[in-house]
């Protein structure tokens, strides 16, 4: 091989190598955690709903069907853009909505759903924050399915869209259905 | 100058508590526990921001994930049970010192492939290279000039 041609193909590897960094990250947020929870039971848990904090709702209450877990909040501004979103999608999901209210203000969290209109069929209120550390929560919006025998099947990181509940989520729950759980 | 140089010092000053700010209070039973706390927490990986460990962190969730790791050392958990702990929540990612397994030993061991790599392509240019000065040498009309490097 002609020596000279070297420095050139040290240079296109290079490029070649930066090339796949650029196309990489277009398609794949480096910064969004693989959640080490998927095929795992969903954490147990008893959490207050938003509405009235002395019923308490948990993990076990849930069990038997599978739900959605959608974690918001009333300071995500990413929420508001999701939240009209499961207005117009949730029921058509076919299984319960559940809405986790992560590390918010009572009083603002329910003057958030009075102005935008309420999707869920609960509300579950973490204000500590400590559930969400168990489902290994890093932002809201972030949606878990959680199917009958409490395993968490799918997480999705960022607002929901129709084109993600249509193409990742009903797939899912169609094959939880068919699979008779 | 005089002024400068307090201004420098007021900067300073007012940096450094910011950077402190951060940093909420937690109720240490003594420095040991302190020092233990800081040490494993600036081991720990922020999930929220960029290039920022748990010790260092101002965001909410930060300070939430300090205030678990605090719990769980006074609850008497060593330092690997507490990673394992987060691991679990949050994967690898919360670690600046990745774990040695099947799916990480590019990680560990690709810099020195590359570095055996360079080596070898160094090897073998200096001795096509001694061989080429050998038979320059050897063909060349001696000379008084020594320029045979």
């Amino acid at each position: 091989m002609n020596t000279r041609l070297l420095p050139f193909v040290g240079f296109m590897l290079v490029a070649a190598l930066l090339g796949f960094g650029i196309w990489w990250s277009m398609y794949h947020d480096m910064h969004e955690i693989p959640s080490p929870l998927i095929d795992k039971p969903a954490p147990t848990f008893v959490l207050p709903t938003l509405d009235d904090p002395v019923r308490k709702i948990g993990s076990r209450d849930l069990a038997g069907e599978p739900y959605l877990l959608n974690v918001f909040a009333s300071w995500c501004v990413a929420c508001r853009e999701e939240h009209p979103i499961l207005m117009s999608e949730g029921k058509r999901i076919g299984i319960k909505l559940v809405g986790f209210d992560w590390e918010d203000d009572p009083a603002d969290a329910k003057r958030w759903i009075a102005q935008f209109g309420n999707p869920y069929d609960v509300i579950l209120a973490d204000f500590p924050g400590n559930v969400a550390i168990d489902f290994g929560v890093t932002g809201a919006p972030e949606t878990f399915l959680v199917d009958a025998e409490g395993v968490i099947r799918y997480k999705y990181i960022s607002p929901l869209t129709p084109e993600v509940i249509a193409t990742q989520l009903m797939p899912r729950i169609a094959a939880m259905k068919k699979g008779g759980k | 100058m005089l002024l400068v140089v307090m201004f420098l010092v007021a900067s300073f000053v007012a940096f450094s508590s910011l950077t402190f700010a951060a940093v909420d209070p937690l109720p240490f039973k003594n420095h040991a526990e302190e020092l233990r706390f800081q040490a494993l927490t600036k081991q720990l990986r922020c999930v929220v921001c960029q290039n920022e460990s748990l010790a260092d962190s101002g965001a909410p969730l930060a300070a939430d994930l300090r205030r678990d790791v605090f719990e769980q050392m006074q609850a008497g958990k060593s330092d690997a049970e507490i990673k394992t702990w987060l691991t679990a929540r949050y994967s690898d990612y919360v670690l600046y010192d990745p774990p040695l397994r099947t799916g990480t030993w590019l990680l560990w061991f690709g810099p020195l492939l590359v570095l055996l790599a360079g080596g070898a392509v160094v090897a073998v240019n200096v001795r096509r290279r001694a061989k080429t000065a050998r038979v320059a040498a050897s063909t060349r009309p001696d000379s008084d000039i020594e320029d045979d490097w």
